[in-house]
């Protein structure tokens, strides 16, 4: 007793670290000219941006940027019928719902996610569009902080847990189906309606979705003891992963419909579909692959001396393991694809990228080539940029969180 | 699948094993009684693990005989099932599955293999935790446990199995010296209710006080084996003695 | 007794041997595929006899008949094989010219990324983060439709830069050597040069290990084949090489080497696009070096070149190999995007033989074997490359 008073005594009490306060220009003298190289370096990037940033506003000025408000609805859902674009609305909010219940219940990462949705549907509103749209905006907002609200009140609940993984699971079909319409109930949308760069969202969510269940079959194929299967998913990956998409885009127009029955003759839309997951498929194994490999061999050691059979194995102690290891890559699969799904066009499916073609044919719109394709590169680098960004994020979290 | 005791629980008779061209095990053959308490010790790369990981069948053996509790290995599915439900093992790194709590990962077995109801396989997990000191952790994750409490919810999931035998292969050499002795007691306390128990470990002390058996490997052969009197004091090969005079020496 | 209950290796029933399943699984596994392909095959015969096709290589012996603006020396009456080939070499021109330019861009952005110089850091990331978040493709466009057929002034006025390199909206014109009558005298100097350093190499390798002492002989063979070179360039008689200066006559360029528009704007995005990948890589691999292993290496007393050569170079280029190859197929495999700026590489040429032959199964065919080819024989040098590379790891 009295020993451990002692030792108590003799520690010293925490300090916190002296802040230390950097001058301005003894920073900008160690980060800009500490040496002349770096004094030369310093002008020579400032001249740049100065050209650059200056050239760019000179031209933003001046640029014809009426087209892309003026072409909004046809770049964004391309010929999706007027009366129906509820549907996308409603899409929109059952996502922001789910987001904003992930948010609720989690916290953390997901919460940032659904508040920074909820924001920027709230400027994005305030943007002068017309009236109607800057309703269904606010109904985005609206629907995150519902679902929010909700997830808050749920949080720790078991069965709400299990709810908000079975809807996310649900709305990627109900998604499908609300936005393509089912007979009978929900007018289907017509053939020669084009998508836009609702086009775009839906290749890449699709290709991923259809293509995670086989991914995952084909990582644990090429994993697997029997070297016929080995083979055969070996060979399936190597392949798809030697040739480029597009001569695969090429196959599913040309050749896909010679390999099929004469009496299926999928759609050009349903046959990129089927591509983009066949060909998405062998880039998930890989990253599949990656996150088995992660996985000692002692869990399987373990897993099989307490009696597991060999699919108990899997699906109770590695999958739950890799995968959630391979989530980063996965995000990072996903944002590849997206941009991918600007070749769509090669195939003449009239997605965001294509669609121009047909603004710039028109001949009010001449010469509004830079003006749209900044606008599509800002599209998708907001969306890309942000879907890395939160990837870093969760790779950082997961990696400190259970292990 | 009963046994005739003398017939004994582990037989091995003349059972080899090859790593490529590396001859592993070099025809062992020993014999083990219910109840037992047998230390393998020897130096590293002498096949003492490859050995005991025969016995539920993590290593295959390649020539010879494996007989447990009357089921002999063999390339029969139904066999390694039994014989893995019948055997437990403890591991030098833990191996608990990192993504289920404490509880989950003792109550899995039961509940996948044994098809047991999903309160009893729990409630026979919190008692198991009980038993080995630490049911205060039942919630967390495994991550969060000290190395001693690892290895002693590592025992509790082997026990959850209600095995006839349980294997140890070096549970102590990846812990702290300070958490060893925790685990040491746990499994003193198992050996004294009559488990059959075979331990790959170099805790001379711990040979000394619970095995009934010491058994020496070396160069994947069974060199010596006697009782822990003889053992330490009357060695009989004079690779025995070199190792003991190595390990003890310090 | 005992030995009867014991379950011994003779008589396991099948459904339970391990072995047996294995064999069954597989086979079973095989049998499957096969029935999927099998089936896909007849659909395909049977879609063929519908359509009146049948499958064969025979056409490739046939005229092209089309234009191929750039390449190979080329004629619309050569056959389709021709046609195709012009266009795998076309393929590999663009994408070793590309690879060599985004390892440049890599590295200096990479370094860049990595300097202390706060501007420089900034820029090289905003760099590779703008970039690496746009699709291919729009950069493409942007860079052939935008930059090359609308930024660009006509032929007459060209944006002139230093070194007679023209950029109109008709191409790029650049100055290009271009070999004369005795150009083959002077390769006789330039062969003779490289095998004596070569020699000299060699003998000097042996004699440095011999003494054991450290040294660069690889300097030492430079040295070499550059004195003779020089030498050879001045006793043959006139120049084996003539530089050529693009000139601009009444409607167009002549002399010089023209790059195609689209073939300037397929090298500038895919060397863009993948120069801020490699970027990242030689980062992650410069990062990879422990700082431990330079302090240890400045503790023995090397120089700093020397640190970077011996010690930080070889460990970061063991974490930069393997993801860089794979962007160098990346680039390859990317530039089959040619076809939508108009580019004719294997791609472009291929889909222009189907659309002539309508031999839909067999050019596809013939374009993924390219690819694949392509793909595989670099991932052999690859792994070669990786095995000697490979630490002996335990």
């Amino acid at each position: 007793m009295n020993d451990n008073q002692q030792i108590v005594h003799t520690v010293k009490e925490q300090l916190r670290p002296p802040i230390e306060r950097i001058p301005v220009f003894r920073w900008l003298k160690e980060n800009l000219f500490s040496s002349w190289l770096n004094v030369i370096l310093t002008v020579v990037s400032t001249a740049l941006i100065v050209t650059v940033v200056f050239g760019l506003l000179k031209w933003a000025l001046g640029a014809r940027w009426e087209v892309i408000p003026a072409n909004l609805k046809l770049l964004l859902v391309g010929t999706y019928p007027v009366e129906y674009l509820w549907r996308v609305w409603t899409t929109g909010y059952m996502i922001a719902f789910l987001l904003g219940f992930s948010g609720g219940s989690h916290g953390g990462l997901m919460r940032r996610v659904s508040t920074t949705a909820a924001l920027i549907s709230i400027v994005l509103a305030v943007l002068p569009f017309p009236w109607g749209t800057r309703g269904w905006l606010v109904g985005i907002a609206v629907a995150a902080a519902v679902g929010f609200g909700l997830g808050y009140l749920g949080k720790g609940i078991r069965w709400c847990k299990r709810l908000e993984i079975a809807a996310w699971i649900l709305s990627f079909p109900i998604s499908l189906v609300l936005l393509n319409g089912v007979g009978g109930i929900l007018p289907v949308i017509g053939r020669r309606t084009t998508w836009g760069f609702l086009l775009n969202l839906i290749g890449a969510v699709v290709g991923i979705g259809l293509s995670f269940p086989i991914g995952v079959l084909l990582a644990l194929g090429r994993r697997s003891e029997l070297p016929a299967v080995r083979w055969v998913c070996t060979a399936y990956i190597e392949i798809i992963r030697g040739v480029p998409l597009i001569s695969l885009l090429f196959m599913a127009s040309i050749m896909l419909q010679l390999l099929l029955p004469a009496n299926i003759r999928p759609d050009l839309l349903i046959r990129a579909m089927m591509t983009v997951t066949a060909f998405s498929a062998a880039y998930m194994a890989e990253n599949v692959r990656g996150g088995l490999q992660a996985i000692p061999r002692g869990q399987y050691e373990a897993a099989s001396a307490v009696g597991l059979n060999k699919a108990l194995i899997t699906i109770l102690i590695i999958l739950p393991q890799a995968l959630r290891l391979v989530i980063p890559a996965i995000v990072g699969q996903f944002i590849s694809l997206f941009m991918d799904t600007t070749l769509f066009g090669f195939i003449a499916i009239l997605e965001l990228l294509n669609i121009t073609r047909s603004i710039m044919g028109n001949i009010e719109w001449r010469g509004t080539i830079f003006e749209l394709y900044v606008f599509i590169g800002i599209v998708f680098w907001i969306l890309c940029y942000s879907m890395s960004y939160i990837s870093r994020r969760m790779e950082k979290t997961l990696g400190v969180g259970e292990r | 699948m009963s046994v005739t005791s003398n017939e004994g629980i582990i037989i091995y008779r003349d059972v080899h094993k090859w790593y490529g061209d590396f001859h592993a095990l070099r025809g062992i053959t020993f014999t083990m009684q219910k109840g037992e308490v047998i230390v393998i010790c020897g130096p590293s790369g002498s096949g003492k693990s490859t050995c005991i990981r025969t016995i539920n069948r993590l290593e295959e053996h390649q020539r010879g005989q494996i007989i447990v509790d009357g089921v002999e290995l063999t390339n029969d599915l139904r066999n390694i099932d039994t014989i893995r439900r019948e055997v437990g093992m403890v591991f030098q790194q833990f191996n608990l599955f990192p993504h289920l709590r404490v509880l989950q990962n003792v109550a899995l077995a039961p509940f996948w293999v044994l098809k047991m109801k999903k309160s009893k396989a729990e409630e026979i997990a919190i008692q198991l935790l009980e038993r080995v000191g630490i049911p205060e952790q039942a919630q967390k994750y495994p991550a969060q446990l000290s190395g001693g409490q690892q290895q002693r919810v590592a025992i509790a999931r082997a026990l959850a199995m209600t095995p006839k035998i349980m294997l140890f292969d070096e549970p102590t050499s990846a812990l702290d010296p300070e958490m060893i002795k925790e685990v040491l007691d746990v499994m003193k306390e198992l050996a004294r209710s009559g488990m059959t128990m075979i331990v790959v470990t170099h805790e001379m002390g711990f040979a000394r006080e619970v095995a009934n058996r010491i058994v020496f490997f070396d160069f994947g052969q069974l060199i010596e084996e006697n009782t822990p009197e003889e053992f330490f004091h009357n060695p009989q090969h004079e690779r025995t003695k070199l190792f003991l005079s190595q390990i003890l020496d310090y | 007794m005992l030995s009867e209950k014991i379950t011994s290796s003779h008589s396991i029933p099948f459904w339970r041997d391990i072995r047996v399943l294995r064999v069954i699984g597989q086979v079973l596994f095989l049998l499957i595929i096969a029935a999927g392909i099998w089936w896909l095959l007849n659909n395909l015969q049977m879609n063929l006899k519908t359509a009146g096709l049948n499958i064969g290589f025979r056409f490739l012996k046939n005229t092209a008949g089309f234009p191929i603006s750039e390449g190979l020396r080329y004629n619309p009456t050569d056959v389709n094989a021709y046609a195709f080939w012009v266009g795998i070499v076309n393929t590999i021109r663009v994408a070793v010219i590309g690879i060599v330019l985004a390892t440049v861009i890599g590295i200096v952005v990479g370094v860049a990324r990595l300097s202390s110089n706060w501007l420089v850091k900034k820029l090289a990331g905003i760099y590779v983060e703008v970039i690496r978040n746009i699709p291919l493709l729009v950069q493409l466009f942007f860079w052939y439709f935008a930059v090359m057929l609308t930024a660009l002034p006509l032929v007459g006025d060209s944006i002139r830069l230093p070194g007679s390199i023209h950029l109109t909206r008709r191409g790029v014109y650049i100055p290009w050597a271009t070999a004369t009558e005795s150009f083959s005298t002077w390769m006789f100097y330039v062969i003779g040069g490289l095998a004596l350093a070569i020699i000299v190499y060699v003998l000097r390798r042996t004699q440095l290990k011999r003494a054991e002492r450290p040294g660069f002989p690889i300097a030492w063979a430079g040295m070499v084949f550059i004195l003779i070179a020089f030498a050879g360039w001045f006793l043959t008689s006139g120049n084996p090489l003539a530089l050529t200066v693009p000139v601009l006559k009444k409607f167009n360029f002549t002399g010089g080497l023209w790059l195609s528009t689209s073939f300037t704007a397929l090298l500038m995005g895919l060397s863009v696009y993948t120069g801020a990948f490699i970027a990242e890589i030689v980062r992650a691999g410069i990062l990879a070096v422990s700082k431990g292993q330079i302090e240890a290496a400045k503790a023995v007393g090397l120089k700093r070149a020397q640190v970077l050569r011996l010690v930080v170079m070889p460990q970061a280029l063991r974490v930069i190999i393997p993801p860089l190859t794979s962007q160098y197929l990346n680039l390859t495999k990317n530039s089959s995007l040619a076809i939508l700026i108009g580019y004719y590489d294997l791609m472009n040429v291929g889909t222009t033989i189907f659309n002539q032959t309508g031999r839909a199964v067999e050019m596809i065919l013939l374009i993924m074997a390219s690819y694949l080819t392509m793909s595989l024989l670099t991932s052999l040098l690859m792994n070669y490359y990786n095995r000697r590379m490979k630490l002996v790891e335990r």
